[in-house]
């Protein structure tokens, strides 16, 4: 009996300590200890940040390795570079078609985010705003277009592309990227003009704005970040795009990164490690720099078209 | 003063131009606004699709157009060895990798719901694998898994825990499980940022209530984080095991389908068969033969939304 006083004792003293600690916005999380938090918080975060990013790590430190100490793990430490070099980075900037490589897929990338961007907007408007009989439908089959994977177009893509003439230009890649970039930015773009309200295009249109107008000077500004996430998502899955540029592709002066690097830089049996590596890196470094910048863009891109 | 005001407003009413009749008529709006993406979409995307099933018919080759010739390209992959260990390679592949991917993403999203310091940062970096060029990250997993010089043999090695190197790729299940781990560390980014939206939006009241009533932390994970997030589990999901399912660049990079096909996915298959061997027909049956397991992925996804919409208090 009188344990139970105390007890209740207890908790009544403890209950006007609470809130304090509430403050604190951590939710209930004054009631987990520092040391429980740590293996169960921290420490599973550090292996998952290290196995993340070591291949990147792996990727930086290669490049700049001299090959005597790339394949000598017991004299220099592999873990760190002892003695840097730009010699590969020297050899992939003036002995191979890399810049040219980078030039062809900036200019693909750009272009064909170009064309999808200014696609979906009308589209998107055309789907979420106008609502003209079956825009339902339509909606549905760009969601569908959004499911049909690359792997299973590429070669009756390739087929046309040779009968358009296609083949082996920067057109066939800056016209069939739109196929993937427009559906994704489409669906992105419809969230976006969903949350603007009705009432400022009514506004207009009573004060007798053209529906073009109407998209130019108000949906669009208001649809700004809508843009930038959708514009970031298509410049990056167009700079990563693979079957489309090794399949419509041959001759060395058009390939993009991904496919230079792979089918020029890898030659016979010998592998140059150093130089690999340094096409990798200097291949992710533009998308990993666009990415920082538009880090929130980005996120609120992907889970947007997820949650939508 | 009646009669000048209707004199005004007549010609007005019938003498509209053209412009702007346009911009009253919805429906003749909306096709042209759709115009541009539907041209793309009809000439690029829908019409291939079509001619991929057709080629499937025919035995094209490179350079040559080819003939109908019924299912005799399903019936020769029917008796082909290799083509059912591509379908069974990839079924492996997808299953493995999904659940990999559905169980540490899920554990990342968990941990970076938690109250840490440099969350935003650490979201940041973290979904670093997924925005890289698969297959530039794919050269470095190449190397990293270098028979002579792998750097995981080497640590492995010097703490005493193996005292041979691993031969990750000459060896066919080591190589499979080679690369469905480099499938799994470029798809937890995408599957944890995703959940982790999600998680954002179950109210923390819902925690502390139930950790009042007792609840475990197993407990609180089973009955409200799990009920909560299943639908968007569902299409995070459908859409991992989408792409896995025709995933190309990974395999293409790391092993070209080797040692001994014994890592050919059905896309990769698909193009070896195609472009480097000439087939396109024999390519194009391989790539439709994927269509019926998308399409059981879709279908899964379609019963996902509808879970949704009855958890958003509507009608199933």
């Amino acid at each position: 009996m009188s344990a139970d006083i105390s007890k209740a004792a207890d908790a009544v003293k403890v209950a006007p300590v609470a809130p304090e600690v509430v403050h604190s916005d951590g939710g209930m999380d004054y009631l987990v200890t520092r040391q429980t938090r740590f293996v169960t918080v921290y420490l599973p975060l550090m292996v998952f940040t290290f196995v993340l990013l070591f291949p990147f790590y792996w990727m930086t430190i290669t490049t700049f390795k001299a090959n005597d100490s790339l394949y000598d793990y017991e004299k220099h430490s592999p873990f760190w570079v002892t003695n840097p070099t730009l010699a590969n980075v020297k050899k992939l900037l003036f002995d191979t078609a890399y810049p040219d490589w980078l030039w062809n897929t900036m200019l693909v990338a750009v272009s064909s985010t170009f064309i999808a961007l200014l696609c979906s907007v009308m589209a998107a408007y055309a789907i979420e705003r106008l609502r003209f009989k079956g825009s339902k439908w339509v909606g549905l089959s760009i969601y569908g277009a959004y499911l049909v994977p690359p792997s299973i177009l590429f070669i009756p893509l390739a087929t046309m592309v040779f009968k358009l003439g296609l083949f082996d230009s920067r057109w066939a890649l800056i016209l069939t990227y739109p196929t993937f970039l427009i559906p994704f930015c489409t669906w992105l773009l419809m969230g976006y003009f969903r949350s603007i309200p009705y009432e400022l295009e009514e506004c207009a249109l009573i004060d007798g704005a053209t529906r073009l107008q109407i998209l130019w000077k108000i949906v669009l500004p208001l649809a700004v970040p809508g843009l930038i996430s959708a514009g970031i998502f298509a410049f990056t899955l167009s700079w990563n795009e693979f079957i489309y540029a090794l399949t419509f592709v041959s001759s060395s002066e058009v390939k993009t990164v991904p496919v230079g690097v792979i089918t020029e830089l890898v030659d016979g049996d010998v592998y140059h490690w150093g130089s690999l590596m340094a096409g990798a890196l200097f291949g992710s470094v533009p998308v990993a720099i666009l990415y920082s910048f538009f880090v929130e863009y980005y996120v609120a891109g992907m889970t947007g078209a997820v949650k939508e | 003063m009646h009669a000048a005001v209707k004199e005004i407003e007549i010609p007005r009413a019938t003498g509209l131009s053209l412009l702007a009749r346009l911009n009253n008529n919805t429906m003749a709006l909306g096709i042209l606004f759709m115009l541009p993406a539907a041209i793309i979409l009809l000439l690029f995307l829908t019409y291939p699709l079509g001619l991929g099933v057709w080629l499937g018919l025919t035995d094209t080759k490179i350079g040559r157009g080819g003939e109908f010739i019924g299912l005799e390209n399903y019936r020769s992959l029917f008796n082909d060895s290799v083509f059912w260990l591509s379908v069974r390679t990839t079924i492996f592949y997808t299953a493995v990798a999904s659940f990999f991917k559905f169980f540490l993403g899920l554990w990342l999203a968990v941990l970076l719901n938690q109250n840490i310091r440099f969350k935003s940062f650490m979201r940041a970096i973290l979904l670093l694998p997924w925005i890289v060029p698969t297959t530039l990250s794919a050269i470095a997993f190449w190397w990293i898994y270098d028979s002579q010089f792998s750097i995981i043999s080497w640590a492995l090695v010097k703490m005493g825990l193996i005292d041979k190197y691993i031969d990750f790729l000459g060896d066919g299940w080591n190589a499979r499980f080679s690369v469905i781990a480099a499938n799994v560390w470029r798809g937890i980014p995408f599957v944890a940022i995703s959940l982790l939206a999600g998680l954002q939006t179950i109210s923390p009241s819902l925690y502390e209530a139930a950790t009042i009533d007792g609840a475990t932390p197993w407990q609180r994970f089973r009955f409200i984080t799990y009920p909560l997030l299943t639908p968007i589990i569902a299409i995070v999901m459908t859409f991992s095991v989408l792409f896995t399912f025709t995933d190309f660049q990974l395999i293409y990079v790391i092993t070209r389908g080797g040692p001994v096909n014994y890592t050919h996915l059905m896309a990769t298959l698909s193009f070896q068969r195609a472009i480097p061997g000439g087939q396109l027909a024999e390519g194009a049956a391989i790539a439709f033969a994927m269509v019926p397991f998308l399409v059981g992925a879709i279908l899964v996804s379609f019963f996902g939304l509808q879970r949704r919409k009855w958890q958003q208090g509507g009608k199933d």
